[in-house]
């Protein structure tokens, strides 16, 4: 259990790539953090530098109360759970358990003894004779999480370590993980590309973006309060949806749609985008001061929920229905309050307010 | 396992023919052919025979030098092997840690193979050769005066030292390419369980190239008893004489130089009951050998 912190971290690569700019991250001590981002933006690198199997370029990575910069990956009082589980092949479950312990050289009686006890914790116990090749996907995971667990680290760190299972699996060791994560009270650093993930298990998500820190926050604050452009759309499915325009006063002119109505304190005909959450929006059929003419597409019928597609103006536009809520017939217009408007700089992609 | 459904019961005899034509003209036939000469006392043109038992085997038993070419065999198998392994194991491990020029490396380690046996004879031989040959005047340096094809214990560290040298680029090849098929996570996940980079080499590492080793093993043995013949020969070329030798080459010294058919041929069938060993040993091995994936 420790307090991790990474100060202006970089990775530049021998060919001049620059894989993370300056990631500054504070980690609170038990705190469960979720890098997110797309491909290639630079999580798993973050990620790898902390374990160590990447060299920090520079900047400062403190685990604890130490600077861990060139300490080797054994020394870091870390453990790590890979993609495709990373087992030893040749040995037996209780083997990949203890193998990190005999090479600290702790007594055979503590190893038995942590094994057994994580074993338990895992439901693994009948299996501690055999070999990985003899399990399934979800116990190969746990024994995974069982060599991760009985080194006691001071953090764990997971890369991407459920995108290998199956959907209903994967729910289920989501769940798993984040109890155990819990019950342990151990600082946990997690990267997935899934936002699902992110948001369900995350304390606070580090939302990256081509190798640079987009947002930090909770759940909440990504989700509601979203940084830039790049979050409000990366974060949530349906996608938000993004329109651009000028600022107007009492609102926000939008090409071929007209005026949005935004109580905004902005500087009149600067560019913005303004994004707003599928679910927001509710369909009528009476025009009123913050609606806007609706075209019906299609609607997609996901059980709880229905997505109703459609066209403000000319422009594309998604309403997430509650599954109650029909969609009526007639002229249908979108109600968009105002409040639900998030507005970002166009050129810069920022949040303004 | 699918079952191929052929319209005429002659068909699959007739895509096995030449296979089995090939294994019975060029193995079945001469390996009876030698079974029987074996109980044969020949004269040296092969023209008449005396039927004598056992008695071509138990002259051999019985012949001191027989079993003094047998210790040296034992000998020059075990090192070759042993060395080749070793050294094949090492390079591959250094090789693989390589990044920058890493192909050239590999091409520089792997050339060797491309040398015909005969060849690399001729190489040992100017290397080795009395008075000015390369190592022969490292030995020198050292105060040990090399004599080969004199000096019985000489000849026997140069035969061994160019089979090595020559068995080595194929053993590299089949190790780098074990070690590169080690998954890069499962050696990071030992990098985080072990800061000992050797440990890591004995425990996980060296388990996991296991099979390789093992099927290079056998191809090693292989090698150094029976694919050793061309160094041999060109090396001690002149004077087999009183000159370390492999079985393999002493039934071709006695049959062909010697003109002993009986004799040579009750040799062979000795070797050859040494590789049914082999490979009965091969196929057990294999049979329990765990699979890892």
């Amino acid at each position: 259990m420790a307090i991790v912190s990474l100060k202006a971290l970089q990775k530049i690569y021998p060919n001049g790539f620059q894989a993370v700019h300056g990631a500054d991250i504070e980690i609170a001590d038990g705190e469960f953090i979720v890098l997110v981002g797309p491909s290639g933006c630079g999580k798993s690198t973050l990620l790898r530098m902390i374990a160590g199997l990447e060299e920090i370029t520079s900047g400062d990575l403190i685990i604890g109360d130490k600077q861990v910069n060139d300490l080797d990956p054994a020394d870091r009082d870390i453990a790590m759970v890979f993609q495709n589980y990373a087992l030893y092949p040749h040995m037996t479950v209780y083997n990949n358990m203890a193998y990190g312990l005999r090479n600290r050289k702790n007594s055979k009686e503590s190893i038995e003894k942590s094994v057994r006890e994580a074993a338990r914790l895992l439901n693994l116990e009948e299996h501690l004779d055999r070999r990985p090749s003899q399990l399934s996907g979800g116990q190969r995971q746990r024994v995974a999480m069982g060599r991760a667990i009985v080194r006691e680290p001071a953090l764990f760190l997971f890369d991407e370590p459920l995108s290998n299972l199956d959907a209903k699996l994967r729910n289920q060791m989501r769940i798993e993980i984040r109890k155990l994560q819990r019950q342990l009270g151990t600082t946990s650093v997690y990267v997935t590309h899934d936002q699902v993930e992110a948001m369900t298990m995350a304390d606070r998500i580090v939302v990256l973006n081509g190798g640079n820190i987009e947002q930090i926050g909770t759940p909440d604050e990504i989700y509601h309060r979203p940084a830039s452009v790049f979050v409000a759309t990366f974060m949530g499915a349906p996608a938000m949806n993004l329109m651009e325009g000028k600022v107007a006063t009492g609102g926000i002119e939008i090409d071929g749609i007209g005026l949005l109505k935004s109580d905004h304190k902005l500087d009149a005909s600067s560019n913005v985008s303004v994004g707003v959450r599928p679910e927001k929006v509710k369909l009528t059929t009476k025009a009123n001061g913050i609606t806007q003419p609706f075209v019906h597409d299609f609607t997609e019928e996901l059980g709880a929920a229905r997505l109703v597609h459609g066209r403000l103006g000319d422009k594309p536009f998604v309403i997430n229905l509650h599954q109650e809520d029909e969609v009526p017939t007639g002229d249908l217009y979108a109600t968009i309050s105002p409040d639900m408007l998030h507005l970002f700089d166009t050129a810069t992609g920022k949040r303004l307010s | 396992m699918k079952r191929a459904a052929f319209s005429s019961p002659w068909m699959p005899v007739l895509l096995l023919l030449p296979q089995v034509s090939i294994i019975f003209v060029f193995f079945y036939w001469p390996a009876f052919e030698a079974l029987e000469s074996s109980f044969y006392l020949q004269d040296p043109f092969g023209f008449t025979g005396t039927f004598v038992g056992f008695e071509n085997y138990l002259t051999l038993f019985q012949n001191s030098e027989y079993l003094r070419i047998s210790i040296f065999t034992l000998v020059f198998t075990v090192s070759v092997t042993f060395f080749s392994l070793a050294f094949g194991l090492l390079f591959a491990v250094k090789a693989d840690k390589v990044i920058r020029g890493a192909s050239t490396y590999k091409t520089l380690l792997m050339w060797v193979y491309a040398v015909a046996p005969p060849v690399a004879g001729i190489l040992g031989v100017s290397l080795f050769y009395q008075g000015h040959g390369l190592i022969t005047q490292l030995f020198g340096f050292f105060g040990h005066e090399f004599v080969i094809g004199v000096n019985y214990y000489d000849t026997g560290f140069a035969l061994i030292a160019v089979s090595i040298w020559k068995q080595v680029p194929i053993n590299f090849i089949f190790f780098l390419s074990g070690l590169q098929s080690v998954p890069r996570s499962i050696r990071e996940a030992a990098m985080i369980d072990n800061r000992s980079s050797s440990g890591r080499f004995w425990t996980i590492t060296f388990p996991l190239l296991a099979p390789t080793a093992f099927f290079l093993l056998i191809t090693n043995i292989t090698y150094a008893m029976f694919d050793t013949f061309g160094v041999i020969d060109v090396m001690l070329r002149s004077e087999p004489g009183n000159n370390p030798m492999t079985l393999t080459y002493k039934v071709y010294v006695d049959g062909f130089r010697g003109g002993d058919l009986g004799g040579s041929s009750a040799q062979s069938v000795i070797l050859m009951l040494l590789v049914l060993a082999l490979t009965i040993f091969q196929f057990r091995l294999i049979e329990r050998r765990i699979h890892y994936t």
